[in-house]
Parts: structure tokens; C-alpha cells; sequence
């Protein structure tokens, strides 16, 4: 009997269903992944130009463009949209897409709920984003929220911010659950557990800490809900609440939230670097251990955020230690990648360029969060634009260029064309060093004194807050090419074979480009 | 030719760091003036050193390997894909420099967190907008808020060298002496920092916080609000002045005087257009930032001052709205922020203002009467 | 179909692990006070008055006590001590009084929220009776010298020279209608 789970009527067997209702009720995970990567490409446009506000009026020292006001919701929702609208959900597509294929599965294990948990992405930040038309506008506390500010302080709008919180925080759930089935259940026969591809183990790793945080998650923003209209006092120290317990429970969500945004970028790169260097990951046992180790320790971490708080000693010391644990198994990884390159036979197509840079910048980035985890040190680093520099190496060149990497690699599978390359790596390029004059001044300026989630500063910042807008700019508007890039390859290209890439493996190269609706019909043999 | 790759770039690094001195490049945190910021800038270079140490090699590693390992330089792909051995290495060596690291970081964790007696003890609360400073048990407390005009920051006026780091009244300490702040909040939380001392701790309302600094160094020491707490969050500056003891004694019983003259003034007479020129400037300290230099406001979170009901009409409810606050608003009860004399200039300062033109004007007693709940 | 089924166990563990854990956030609440309380730190003291026998008075030790007063914000009371410190002997029963003022047209009910500073002296500061414990009614005018009374148990670690005992006056008018409610009947 086939495998097949046919959710949709026999008539329609030949193929998708015409017109927009086609989109609106597939269950297939080729179009769902689809969805959520344009929907993730459009966020990531939208909290860019966020960011383009932000880095237009820190061009200059002074007040030129925006209020302090609605230059608070312009930083409250570049974080906002990034993190939940684009980095997330752009993962999300990339598993959608792949781990069927890299595992042999017809589709995932759910496939109406598969649908559902798209849909309430673009009703989640719809809302969100009307925030910021509401009366007294949109939230303006920071992407993480501390309460009293964003409670007792907070505008009207709220409770629709918290609102689509718990809709967004819905969607990674059930998300996540549907993963977690798929790998566990749906692998061709002979794929074990370690001889599933990197990509499908990060994202297994990865669907275990949504589980375990995103209600944490939902717990925390109910506790809002029901400070602000409800009388209960969780974090209103005048009916005996804590300020501070609300960092608490939210790091506790917020810490593994990070290792989510960056496991699969790990998963993808690790596969993306043994096929460009025509060589085997080196390594792969201690990879999956090291993820889980990664995610593990993710969960005593928390504190680190709060190092400033009034913690007694023994908690900084704790956390300090267990922070600087970390480095290990992520240091173990990069020397992984490392040894696969070594000796390999490297080419540098667009996907190994992210990949590389990946790699050497996500590093950076690592190398700035061992220096922040020594707790006395931080108290200088703490909330300044040192930490702004740390988290845009690991999320920029980490999470955005994995997926950026992983777009470029799969694009042929997806669309049956191969990409422009010259257009590729003009792409990479200009991405590469506009993040770096971003990004890289920002440790300095840090450094120097200058403090997070501020419209106007000293002037001797003006230097380095220039160059950062500069780099910022051409970040930005390199994003543009990146669409042209897309398109073009969707509309046409050169035709790309089952594998175009020569040292690529894995049962989703063994399917046509682009792949079929249905593909893994029947499951493939894996030895 | 690649070891030239690696050491230019290297090298040009190691030179730009000690171009730290100049102010506008400055790349480095300071070293600060207390015995704890330099051990924390040791710590900071300790960890730098040994990720620059990291990263060389391993970057240096992966540069060999796209320059000599390249398929179009004719490399043939080795199959090695483990090594047990090396992996244990590579687990333990980062293992024991990461214990090495926290010795040091453990020793001055300890050290800033030792409880001993200070010699000055001072109550540092966040308010929005601006930190108030009380001398616990010496009778001395004030506000201390940005002084930057509002020209400079509309960049009507050029920015002086201080833009955004300069108070009406900093804090001020004795040179030597252990001084303790006990840090909290009124409203929302803060962060109160001084980046030369080391001194960070958050501000939360409700509970009480505690830090410590000895400064070896007399001078100005400048910091700012570490935490959003809203709109003026870069606008809420931390200066503080180190003096020798003798000129901090002088100071300090100058300040107890001050709570003396104070009563002074509020007992003379004044004329509509003393009050009215002291009222502006206390305006533009305390007001303006959100009620706007042209008394229009940001409405509907700011409300204008200018033809505004409450500004050209009714005198007891204007002077119990500066004194008492609105609740559930951003306005701030005054009354506990500013003297006697400062409310009466501002409030006839605001109703003669703007084309308000009341002529009415409020005199400091009338303040201290309402106060009093006469 | 035996997907369909197959997909169920791990499913339905999930999907339970979802609902644990959002229970779990709600737990951290209560079990963010019991390890406050345990690990005696975030310098929150009792909420209601110490009725244990004091052993003895610790005449070795000298310790200095302060006492520092904080308005939230938007509350217009006066609020200070009588006197901002004092010298003890661990296990000694001493008193301050605190002065507070409405001066507004209105009656207000107002909650004091104490805090200690260092936080681990907290476990060790026992406040046999304090204006804190309960909300304070006040009518336009009217003034009180409120008392908090208290011991520093002897047990104190002996690095802790000296402690701080701070207080944050709320205005809890609007949370507690009741209150306000019974105060306003007193006025007329």
C-alpha cells in the first residue's frame, strides 16, 4: 500500500489547485515552505527599513528625522519583526521545504496544521504592525519587554502586541510539534536517527527548545495581560510583584530563543560546506552531541542577561560559568567546519561564500559573547552597543547568511533553474562588507560608552555611528538585489540537474529540479 | 604572501588600538580612575587576548585552506571525516583556558561585591527623566537633569564637547573614600552608570540596589541611563564630580546652607518678571522635553500648555497638577522634584507665556501653602 | 493511514509537553518567591510581623542601620523617617517612625514596600510590626507617624557591617476601591 497521505480529492490528483485558494488551503509542504519564505522575505524588508529609520537618524548626532518616541517603536519592532517574523519563520520554510525531502517523506506529518500555522503568521504581524497606527502608537519597550515599561508605562496598543504574541508563539508550537513528528515518524526505512542529515538534527534539536519555551513565552506576556487589566501584580512591586521576575522568566524563554534562531543555520551550513569542499563533515557524532549539548546548557544560561540586576554573588558566578560553557561545544563545531574544509577541494559558489563567511563571522560574534559572559566586565558592556554589535555578528552573519546560503543551495531544487552567480556573489559581497562597516564599529562605540535604544548621542561617537549607517544603508539595499536575484532565477536560468552541485548529497538531490508536487511517494531505499 | 595576509591586517589592528587616546576613534573601553575599573579593563584585555589568539589560528587555518585547498589549484579532496583524538583535544584545551579565564573573573566578582563600611552613603533613585541624589543622613538631596539646550539637540546650535553628558547639579564625591550607592527607582527601571568607575547596577522600582566605588582621581566623571525607560532615555545623563575631601566638606555644608537660602527666597518678594525669567528656565530643564519649548506639547500623550484651559484659567488646578501629578499620566508629581520657588516661576512662567499673557503671576508662599494643604 | 495513528502518541506527548510547560511559567512565580525566600536574597522581607522569641542581644557587634524613603511616581505624600540611621546591637528590638502627608484634596490609600540592602541581610532583618504590612488611609491634610519595629537577628553573617532599610510608598488608591471606599465615608 503506498505511502501516501492524500488529503486533498482524487481530482485534484494531478496536481496543485488553481488560482489564490490554491495558497489558502494547500496542505502541501512544498507551497507552505514557499509561503513562509516569501512571508519571511517580506518581514525581513519591513524590519529593515525599521532599521534604515533607526540607522538614518543615528547618522548624525542630534534629532533630524524622528521623535525619541516613535524611534523607541522603530528599535521595539526592528527586533520584533526580526526575530519572530523573518529569522524564525524563514527556518521554518527552510524545514518545510527540505526535511520531506531529506528524509524521504511524502510531506510532513500534519499537513492541515501545517497550513494553519502559516496563516497565522500573516494575521499575528498584520496585527502587530497596526500598533503602530493605533492612538498613542505601536509598543515601545524594547523587543524584550521589561516590565514595569511595558505594562503599567505601556501604550493602549498593548494588549494587541501581546495578542499577537501569543499568535506567533501559537504557530512556532504547533510548528514545531509537526517537525518533531515528521523526523521521528516519517523517515524512509533505513534512515536512522545518525544517518539523517545535520540539517534534520538541528531542526529536531531545535523543535524540542520551541516545545519546551514558546509556553514559557505565552506565560509571560498572560502575566501582562493580567497586570494590565486584571489587577494582579506578578511585576508591580506595589502589590508585592517583582520587576525583576519578569526578566527572569522571560530570559528563561529568551536564551534557548536565541539557540532556536541559529541551530538550523548551524544544520544548513553543515551540509552546505562538505558538498563545496567535496568532502565529508568531519565530525558528524560529536556535530549532534555538541547541538544537543548547545541546547542543554541553553537552558541554564538565563541570568547572564541580568548580570546588572542585583543578583547575589553565587547566582552571577553560576551563571557566569555555565555561560562561558557554552564556548565548548560551539567552539567544537567551528573546528568541525573547519577540518572539513581542510584538505577538501574548495569551490566558492554563492552558498559556500555565506557559508565561509558564516563561519569566520558567526565566530566573531562567539568571540564577543565569551568576553560578555565575564560577568564584572559585562557591568561595563551591559546595555550598551557592545551587545548590539555581539548579537548582530551572531544573527546577521549567522542566521541571515545560513539562510542565505541555504536559499542559494536549494534554489535549484526549488525553482529548476540555476541562479545568476555573478548577480550571487555581487550579493555576497556587498552583504559582506555593508555588515561589517554596520556592525564592526559598534563594538568601539560600545566600548567607548555608548548605551543601547538611544535617538541621539555624544559626539564622540559621531564617527563610528556614521560608518555604521553607511554600512547599514548598503546592507540594506544590497537586500533588494537579492529579490532581483530570486525572481530572475524563478522566471528562468540556466536548467539545473537533479544535483547541480558536484559534491552535494543527500535523497533531496536524488529527486528532478525542480521537484515534483509530490515527491517520496513511495519511500526511497537508504542504505 | 599569506603570512603577509595575516599579519598586515593584524598588525594595523594592534596600531589602531593604541590610538584609544584620541577620543573620537577610541576603540577601547578605559581603564577609569577606581582600582575596580582597572581590574575590570584587565580582565576585558585578558579575554580579548586569548579570542584574538583563537581566532588567528583558526581563521588562519581556514585562509590556508581557501587559498592551498582549492579545486582550481588542483587539490585532490582528502576522506578523513574523524579523529577521535584531536576531538577530545580540541574539547579540553578550550575547556582549561576557560578555567584559567575564571579565576581572575571570580576574584573581581568577589571584590565588587564586598559589603564593607563606606564613608559616604547615597540614595541615587531614577525618575523619569533625570536621577535624584540624597546624602543619607546629611540632610542634602537634589535633582540632577541634562542642561543641553534644546537648540543644540534640534541642531539649530552647535554641540558643545559635553552634548547630552551635562547636569544642572552632578553628584558629588570625595576623592579616597569609599562611597556607597544604594540604587532604586520611581517609576520604571533604570540603570545608573559611571563607565571610569565600573559602576553599573539597574534601578528598579520597589527595591533597593547596591554598588560601590573608591576614585583615586579628582575630576568629572560622565556616564548615562543604561536601561530604556522610555522616551528620554538618552536624555537622562549620570555626571559625576570627584573632589578632594576638603573642597567635598566645603561643598557639602554648602549644600546644607543652600536648603537655608532656599527659604530665603521663598519668603521675598518678587515681581512678575523675575518669576517669569527664573520660570523659563526652569521650564526648559523640567518641561520642555515634553510639553516643547513652544508650550504646544505632543499631543495626545503631551498635552499643549499654550491657550491651554488649564494654563490661562484655573490657577489651583494648574498649581496642583505641577505639584501632585497626574496619575495614570507621564506628568510627575514637581512638588517633590522642584523648590518652592522654582514651581511658582514655572507655573507664572507658563500662564504669561506663549500669548497666554494671564499677567497673573504665583508666589512662592501661595506654593508652600498648598503644599501645606492650606 | 498507519501514519495517521502513528503520529498520534508523539503528538498527544507533545502537545501535553506544551501545556506543562506553560504551567511551568505560572509555577516560576511562586517558585521565584520560595527560592528568594530560601536563598534569602532580592532583599524582599516579610509581608507580615516576626513572633519569634529573640535568644539574646549581641553586644559584640555594633551594626548601623539606615532608612531611606522613595515616592513612586505620581504619589504626592510627604514621606521620610525621623531619622535616617541609627546604631544597634544584633538581637536588640528598636523603632523608627515615619512621617507621612496627604497633601492633595482627596483621600488616598498608599502601600509601603520595604527592601534591604545587601540583600542577603533581608533573612535577617525581623520586623515585629510595620506600617508596611498593611495600606495606609490618608484624608486631604492629614498627617501620621507611622512605626516599624524590628530586630536584626543575631545569626547575621559577620561581614555585614551595616544595612539599609528601604522603603517605596505606592499609591494603591485606585486598586483598592474598598479601601478608598471606607475612607471617604470617614470624611463625610
Amino acid at each position: 500500500m503506498s505511502a501516501v497521505i492524500d488529503t486533498h480529492h482524487h481530482d485534484h490528483a494531478h496536481g496543485p489547485a488553481k488560482g489564490l485558494m490554491r495558497w489558502v488551503l494547500t496542505t502541501n509542504h512544498k507551497d507552505i515552505g514557499s509561503m513562509y519564505l516569501w512571508f519571511s522575505f517580506a518581514m525581513f524588508l519591513l524590519g529593515g527599513s525599521m532599521a534604515m529609520v533607526i540607522r538614518a537618524e543615528l547618522f548624525q548626532p542630534g534629532l533630524q528625522l524622528v521623535q525619541p518616541e516613535f524611534f523607541n517603536q522603530m528599535t521595539t519592532t526592528h527586533g520584533l519583526i526580526m526575530v519572530f517574523g523573518a529569522v524564525m519563520p524563514a527556518f521554518v520554510g527552510l524545514a518545510n521545504w527540505m526535511i520531506p525531502l531529506m528524509i524521504g517523506a511524502p510531506d510532513m506529518a500534519l499537513p492541515r496544521m501545517n497550513n494553519f500555522s502559516f496563516w497565522l503568521l500573516p494575521m499575528a504581524f498584520g496585527l502587530l504592525v497596526s500598533t503602530l497606527f493605533m492612538e498613542g502608537g505601536g509598543p515601545n519597550f524594547g523587543w524584550t519587554f521589561y516590565a514595569p515599561l511595558s505594562t503599567t508605562y505601556a501604550p493602549p496598543s498593548v494588549t494587541f502586541f501581546i495578542f499577537a504574541i501569543h499568535l506567533a508563539g501559537i504557530s512556532s508550537i504547533m510548528g514545531a510539534i509537526n517537525i518533531i513528528a515528521t523526523i521521528l515518524n516519517l523517515r524512509a526505512p533505513g534512515m536512522t536517527l545518525m544517518k539523517m542529515p545535520l540539517f534534520v538534527w538541528t531542526w529536531l534539536i531545535t523543535a524540542f527548545l520551541l516545545i519546551a519555551v514558546m509556553p514559557v513565552l505565552a506565560g509571560v506576556v498572560t502575566m501582562m495581560l493580567m497586570d494590565i487589566h486584571f489587577g494582579t501584580s506578578f511585576f508591580n512591586a506595589a502589590g508585592g510583584g517583582d520587576p525583576v521576575m519578569f526578566q527572569h522568566i522571560f530570559w528563561f524563554f529568551g536564551h534557548p530563543e536565541v539557540y532556536i534562531m541559529i541551530l538550523p543555520a548551524f544544520g544548513a551550513v553543515s551540509q552546505i560546506i562538505p558538498a563545496f569542499s567535496r568532502k565529508p563533515l568531519f565530525g558528524y557524532t560529536s556535530m549532534v552531541y555538541a547541538t544537543a549539548a548547545i541546547a542543554f546548557l541553553s537552558f541554564i544560561v538565563w541570568a547572564h542577561h541580568m548580570f546588572t540586576v542585583g543578583i547575589p554573588i553565587t547566582g552571577e558566578l553560576f551563571f557566569m560559568y555555565a555561560t562561558m560553557l557554552i564556548a565548548v561545544p560551539t567552539g567544537v563545531k567551528v573546528f568541525n567546519w573547519v577540518s572539513t574544509m581542510f584538505r577538501g577541494a574548495l569551490t566558492f559558489e554563492a552558498p559556500m561564500l555565506f557559508a565561509v563567511a558564516f563561519v569566520i563571522l558567526f565566530t566573531i560574534g562567539g568571540f564577543s559573547g565569551l568576553m560578555l559572559a565575564i560577568a564584572p566586565a559585562d557591568f561595563q558592556y551591559h546595555d550598551t552597543y557592545f551587545v548590539v554589535a555581539h548579537f548582530h555578528y551572531v544573527l546577521v552573519p549567522g542566521a541571515i547568511f545560513g539562510i542565505f546560503a541555504s536559499a542559494y543551495y536549494w534554489l535549484p531544487k526549488w525553482t529548476g533553474h540555476m541562479y545568476d552567480e555573478t548577480l550571487a556573489k555581487t550579493h555576497f559581497w556587498m552583504s559582506f562588507i555593508g555588515m561589517n562597516l554596520a556592525f564592526f564599529p559598534m563594538h568601539f562605540v560600545g566600548l567607548a560608552g555608548m548605551p543601547r535604544r538611544i535617538p541621539d548621542y555624544n559626539v564622540m561617537f559621531a564617527n563610528f555611528n556614521m560608518i555604521s549607517s553607511v554600512g547599514a544603508f548598503m546592507f540594506g539595499v544590497t537586500q533588494l538585489l537579492f529579490l532581483f536575484i530570486v525572481i530572475k532565477c524563478i522566471k528562468g536560468g540556466t536548467k539545473a540537474a537533479a544535483n547541480p552541485w558536484e559534491g552535494a548529497e543527500g535523497l533531496e538531490w536524488t529527486v528532478p529540479s525542480p521537484a515534483p508536487y509530490h515527491t517520496f511517494t513511495t519511500p526511497p531505499e537508504v542504505k | 604572501m599569506l603570512r603577509a595576509a595575516i599579519t598586515w591586517p593584524v598588525g594595523l589592528f594592534l596600531c589602531a588600538l593604541g590610538l584609544s587616546a584620541n577620543a573620537e576613534w577610541g576603540i577601547n573601553m578605559r581603564r577609569g580612575v577606581t582600582d575596580v575599573s582597572q581590574s575590570v579593563f584587565d580582565l576585558h584585555m585578558t579575554i580579548f587576548w586569548i579570542c584574538v589568539v583563537i581566532g588567528v589560528v583558526v581563521f588562519g587555518v581556514m585562509f590556508w585552506s581557501m587559498l592551498m585547498h582549492r579545486k582550481s589549484a588542483d587539490s585532490k579532496p582528502a576522506t578523513f571525516h574523524e579523529h577521535v583524538g584531536v576531538e577530545i583535544l580540541w574539547t579540553v584545551i578550550p575547556l582549561v583556558i576557560l578555567i584559567v579565564m575564571a579565576v581572575p573573573a571570580t576574584k573581581t566578582l568577589i571584590d565588587i561585591y564586598d559589603a564593607d563600611e563606606a564613608d559616604v552613603d547615597i540614595l541615587v533613585t531614577g525618575y523619569q527623566w533625570r536621577w535624584q541624589y540624597q546624602y543619607v543622613g546629611e540632610g542634602v538631596s537634589f535633582f540632577s537633569t541634562l542642561t543641553t539646550p534644546r537648540d543644540e539637540i534640534t541642531n539649530v546650535s552647535a554641540k558643545s564637547p559635553d552634548y547630552l553628558l551635562e547636569v544642572d547639579n552632578p553628584l558629588v564625591i570625595p576623592v579616597g573614600k569609599k562611597v556607597r550607592f544604594l540604587v532604586t527607582a520611581s517609576d520604571v527601571i533604570h540603570s545608573w552608570w559611571v563607565p571610569d568607575f565600573a559602576v553599573k547596577k539597574d534601578a528598579i522600582p520597589g527595591f533597593i540596589n547596591e554598588a560601590w566605588t573608591r576614585v583615586e582621581e579628582p575630576g568629572i566623571y560622565r556616564g548615562q541611563c543604561t536601561e530604556l525607560c522610555g522616551k528620554d532615555h538618552g536624555f537622562m545623563p549620570v555626571v559625576v564630580q570627584v573632589l578632594p575631601q576638603d573642597e567635598y566638606d566645603t561643598w557639602l555644608a554648602e549644600q546644607k546652607e543652600a536648603a537655608a537660602k532656599e527659604a530665603e527666597l521663598r519668603d521675598k518678594t518678587w515681581t512678575l518678571d523675575e518669576l517669569v525669567e527664573r520660570g523659563e528656565k526652569v521650564y526648559t530643564t523640567a518641561c520642555a522635553s515634553c510639553h516643547q519649548p513652544n508650550g504646544e506639547g505632543l499631543p495626545p500623550m503631551f498635552p499643549a500648555l499654550k491657550g491651554s484651559q488649564i494654563a490661562t484659567e484655573d490657577m489651583a488646578a494648574h498649581l496642583d497638577i505641577v505639584l501632585n501629578g497626574k496619575p495614570g499620566t507621564a506628568m510627575a508629581a514637581f512638588g517633590k522634584q522642584l523648590s518652592e520657588v522654582d514651581i511658582a516661576a514655572v507655573i507664572t512662567y507658563e500662564r504669561n507665556a506663549w500669548g497666554n499673557d494671564t499677567g497673573e503671576m504665583l508666589s512662592p508662599i501661595d506654593v508652600l501653602k498648598a503644599k501645606e494643604g492650606q | 493511514m498507519s501514519e495517521q495513528q502513528s503520529n498520534k502518541p508523539v503528538v498527544t506527548r507533545l502537545v501535553l509537553t506544551v501545556i506543562g510547560m506553560f504551567a511551568f511559567g505560572f509555577l516560576m512565580v511562586p517558585l521565584y518567591d520560595v527560592m528568594c525566600d530560601a536563598l534569602g536574597i532580592n532583599g524582599k522581607t516579610s509581608g507580615t510581623a516576626y513572633r519569634q522569641e529573640v535568644e539574646h542581644i549581641d553586644e559584640s557587634r555594633t551594626l548601623r542601620v539606615q532608612f531611606v524613603a522613595t515616592r513612586a511616581q505620581g504619589m504626592a505624600w510627604d514621606f521620610n523617617p525621623d531619622a535616617e540611621q541609627l546604631s544597634l546591637h544584633p538581637g536588640e528590638t528598636r523603632e523608627m517612625l515615619f512621617y507621612a502627608h496627604n497633601p492633595t484634596d482627596r483621600p488616598m490609600v498608599a502601600q509601603a514596600i520595604p527592601s534591604v540592602s545587601p540583600a542577603k541581610a533581608a533573612a535577617y532583618f525581623h520586623k515585629t510590626e510595620c506600617f508596611c504590612f498593611t495600606q495606609q488611609v490618608l484624608q486631604p491634610g492629614e498627617s501620621v507617624e507611622m512605626p516599624v519595629r524590628f530586630i536584626v537577628d543575631p545569626a547575621l553573617p559577620t561581614d555585614v557591617k551595616h544595612l539599609t532599610l528601604a522603603y517605596t510608598l505606592f499609591d494603591v488608591s485606585e486598586r483598592m476601591p474598598d479601601k478608598l471606599a471606607s475612607a471617604s465615608a470617614q470624611a463625610h
